[in-house]
């Protein structure tokens, strides 16, 4: 993107963002929410969070050697990590320094 | 908090190793203030990602955020002028904040809501800052380092497991994104995903309900 679409695309996400975060506040005042409502605000966020591993290895050839292995190997590393230590900076850093190493010395 | 500090620095290491320049994290972290948006956006900005799909993609990643505002409504009510800045501020963390300080209708409150959520910004604003400084003067090989968004959605996944106790939402979540990364052009992927993945919570909201 040129300069000029990403000041527009960060107009666009700051706006759609506070609205996110506005919304309750301007429609839930007094009303009861509807049902379809509280069934997405309860499970849509783990679909969000599936979809969104995902597409951060969208651009990854598992066609081609090494078929994804590094990625699916550090995304193991980070999960055994997070579920051992508990500690999601600890988790974070050292699964993307694991697939740092992974990538610049394999 | 010093957390957030840290995730920021890495948000804008991320952010000029894609060659962009560094002022754009303080301006993201000042106005747009959404950690994994945040980092989410340095890829619509690779693949040049269309306004509309930015929107929409916004709203859904962000969608949790909506209902952190719910369980607030009464507490936010006597702020008056802070309030529309203490509902911009409301990141996971900041509402996880909040909601272990407990409310006792003071009117003081407010200010104290107020440097909560303005300290927060700020270590998320510096942080970013420093970190988009410091790639863009020190060179070092950074290849790999975009697996720090993948990382962070990883470990928010988990926690999100540890909350719910139910493994269909994230079938639903693999499976349409896997669906979706086989039949579209990438750039297209995350929409058509968050739109399979509603169409099937909604075919499944039975079998989701009663896990």
């Amino acid at each position: 993107m040129s300069n000029y679409e990403i000041y527009i695309a960060i107009v666009v996400m700051t706006l759609v963002n506070y609205f996110t975060r506005v919304f309750p506040f301007l429609f839930f005042r007094k009303n009861e929410l509807p049902s379809y409502i509280v069934f997405i605000e309860r499970f849509f966020p783990a679909v969000i969070m599936t979809i969104l591993i995902v597409y951060s290895v969208k651009d990854i050839d598992f066609s081609l050697a090494p078929y994804g292995l590094k990625e699916i190997g550090a995304i193991l590393f980070t999960a055994t990590l997070h579920l051992v230590l508990k500690n999601y900076l600890i988790s974070i850093f050292a699964g993307t320094i694991f697939y740092m190493g992974l990538v610049q010395y394999l | 908090m010093m957390g957030y500090g840290v995730l920021g620095f890495a948000f804008g290491l991320l952010l000029v190793s894609f060659e962009y320049s560094w002022y754009l994290a303080p301006l993201m972290s000042l106005f747009i203030y959404a950690g994994a948006l945040q980092f989410v956006a340095i890829n619509f900005f690779n693949a040049k990602v269309g306004l509309v799909d930015i929107a929409i993609a916004t709203w859904f990643i962000n969608i949790r955020q909506s209902f952190y505002g719910l369980s607030l409504l009464k507490r936010f009510k006597k702020t008056g002028k802070l309030k529309p800045y203490l509902i911009f501020g409301l990141t996971d963390e900041t509402y996880a904040l909040l909601t272990t300080i407990k409310d006792d209708d003071q009117l003081k409150k407010r200010w104290y809501y107020f440097f909560l959520i303005a300290f927060n910004q700020s270590y998320w604003f510096i942080g970013s800052t420093l970190g988009a400084i410091v790639g863009s003067n020190i060179k070092f090989n950074t290849a790999g380092l975009e697996f720090s968004l993948t990382a962070l959605f990883v470990v928010l996944c988990i926690e999100q497991y540890k909350n719910l106790q139910n493994i269909v939402p994230f079938l639903i979540g693999g499976v349409a994104s896997l669906l979706a990364l086989l039949v579209v052009p990438s750039d297209k992927m995350l929409i058509v995903s968050i739109i399979l993945a509603l169409i099937l919570m909604f075919t499944f909201k039975k079998r989701i309900k009663n896990e």
